[in-house]
């Protein structure tokens, strides 16, 4: 008995080790969220600024007291939605050609090109945006580009941005299709298109959503690079995609080097991100769903 | 013990008597016939005759080329890299190698080894064929789904769930509904690769059954890995060795009077 004392303490140890990373980790995310909410509601009910005011103005005027998010909410949506629509076709698109056409030519070429672009830094995706992307606005639009930053050029920097991530995961859940299904289609004389259209996508559509949503995420929560694109206009509403506008996360960083500590402007700046924070937990909520969505469906 | 299993294989088999093959005509005609994968030849100079609306069943042990020269039927052989053929198959009359592939599938059916129902509902599963030949009225839909499912024994047991997903029905059940999908199209042949060998005894027993009937109006090829299977099922049979067609015919005759020393010595099991 005496000697298997030792290994009952070994086993012990083991899970007080594991236990306390995993307590660390929820500590961590807990005082996160506390402290990002317990910041953020101070503008609503110490200083008393109307939430309802604070969600739907359109003005942001720091120096007036005039607290209102809508113009970089509307500016966070609209990049992301957009960058996410012109990335999608293209990710869907070469995800096919590379699982379905030309299997060989993706896992030696394609994909090690693709894993490049994620690692690029998101500055250099900002300094490029800002010397071809606003001039090619500029050339483009003419007059009405103004500088050339604005939400579509925000759109377009981002949507080179996410494009590996949503390709990458749009590969691998293609890849995830079991073969049988396609021998299957091919059977029943549909071709190489049917099967693709009718069997794979269809049954790779739990996975591609997770895929585009992931790329949302990237693209909500992008500072860096839309901030050097986007004009960094929060004062007012943008009225067309053309205009100069600015995100939640740029900002949040633009103000922060303003705001005294303390300052309403300091606690609106903490209300902006606790929106960050709700919108990745609902953008986290959809993916989970989707998931518990897609394991039903397939049996 | 042993009896009642040979009783009731038999009863839910149907009956021993085979159907005479001799003067039928051909369904498919394979002359001359060689397959290489790369350098590997898989199929070695067959020649063979497949009787229509007959069931024909390719023994022989593993690796001797029987699915091989079942998937080179309807061309499924085609998505292996590297494979090369020389010699003739012919379907109707027709060159299978000069046919579009697709339209040859509509024609030549398969069921694979394992069921594989697509994740969509047992409806969507059988019209996913007939939908992509063209446009269905919602009639003629009804109509494919309740014969065909009629058809593979599938009916009275999914008729009041046929919105369900077909991933949720039982491995024996997916079968059928797989077999149901392959009729669909109104194939004059059906291949079939090792059907039952993921299945349980009584599912067997139902698939068996299914063979028997359709090759009463199809043309049934079913490769087998279980002899007995063959002597149940098939008018005919083809044993093959290591790439060769060693002998064929009329599976009670092949069964009982082999005429090769390896097709006797494969039946008696010296070898498998």
């Amino acid at each position: 008995m005496a000697k298997l004392m030792p290994k009952r303490r070994l086993e012990n140890i083991g899970l007080g080790i594991t236990g306390a990373c995993v307590a660390l980790v929820a500590i961590v995310v807990i005082a996160l969220i506390f402290m990002v909410a317990q910041q953020g509601l101070t503008t609503f009910f110490v200083d008393g600024i109307d939430p309802i005011e604070f969600l739907t103005g359109q003005h942001w005027i720091p120096e007036q007291d005039t607290y209102g998010a809508l113009p970089m909410i509307v500016g966070s949506f609209a990049v992301t939605l957009l960058s996410t629509l012109f990335a999608l076709p293209i990710a869907i698109g070469s995800a096919m050609f590379v699982v379905e056409v030309a299997p060989g030519f993706g896992k030696r070429v394609f994909q090690p090109f693709i894993e490049l672009l994620v690692g690029i830094p998101s500055v250099v995706y900002g300094v490029l945006g800002l010397y071809i992307i606003n001039s090619l606005m500029r050339s483009i639009f003419g007059e009405a580009a103004g500088t050339g930053a604005g939400i579509l050029s925000g759109a377009i920097v981002l949507a080179v941005m996410i494009l590996p991530t949503i390709t990458t995961l749009s590969i691998d859940a293609l890849r995830a299709v079991p073969n049988q299904y396609r021998e299957g289609s091919y059977a029943l004389g549909c071709t190489r298109w049917q099967t693709i259209w009718h069997v794979v996508l269809k049954s790779a559509l739990p996975s591609l959503m997770t895929a585009v949503i992931l790329g949302m995420t990237r693209a909500f929560g992008e500072t860096l690079a839309v901030q050097m694109v986007i004009g960094g206009v929060e004062r007012s509403m943008p009225s067309g995609l053309l205009d100069p506008a600015s995100t939640l996360t740029a900002a949040l960083t633009a103000g922060l080097s303003n705001a005294t500590s303390g300052s309403v402007y300091y606690h609106a700046l903490w209300s902006l991100g606790l929106i960050l924070l709700a919108m990745s937990l609902v953008f986290i909520l959809i993916i989970h769903l989707i998931g518990k969505k897609g394991a039903k469906d397939n049996g | 013990m042993q009896n009642n299993e040979t009783t009731s294989a038999r009863s839910v088999g149907g009956t021993d008597e085979h159907r005479v093959i001799e003067g039928v005509p051909s369904a498919i005609s394979i002359r001359d016939f060689n397959l290489w994968y790369g350098d590997f030849q898989a199929l070695k100079n067959i020649t063979l005759e497949i009787p229509k609306n007959r069931a024909t069943a390719f023994i022989g042990p593993s690796g001797c080329g029987k699915s091989t020269l079942l998937r080179t039927f309807n061309r499924m052989c085609d998505f292996v890299e590297s494979v090369r053929t020389d010699g003739t198959i012919e379907f109707g009359g027709e060159d299978i190698f000069q046919m579009d592939a697709n339209a040859l599938r509509v024609y030549v059916g398969m069921v694979f080894q394992h069921p594989n129902p697509f994740p969509m509902s047992i409806r969507e599963n059988i019209l996913y064929g007939p939908k992509r030949m063209g446009r269905l009225s919602k009639s003629e839909a009804d109509e494919i789904v309740e014969r065909t499912l009629t058809r593979a024994a599938l009916w009275d047991e999914v008729k009041d769930k046929l919105d369900h997903s077909g991933l949720g029905l039982s491995g024996g059940q997916q079968q059928r509904l797989c077999i149901a999908r392959a009729l669909a199209t109104d194939p004059s042949v059906l291949l079939m690769d090792e059907p039952t060998s993921a299945l349980d005894p009584i599912s067997t027993g139902m698939v068996e059954e299914l063979m028997q009937q359709l090759s009463e109006d199809h043309t049934v090829v079913v490769v087998t890995h279980n002899m007995q299977q063959a002597t149940r099922v098939a008018d005919k049979t083809a044993f093959f060795y290591l790439g060769e067609l060693v002998e064929a015919g009329p599976t009670k005759e092949l069964f009982s009077h082999p005429k090769e020393k390896l097709t006797n010595d494969y039946l008696t099991g010296r070898f498998s």
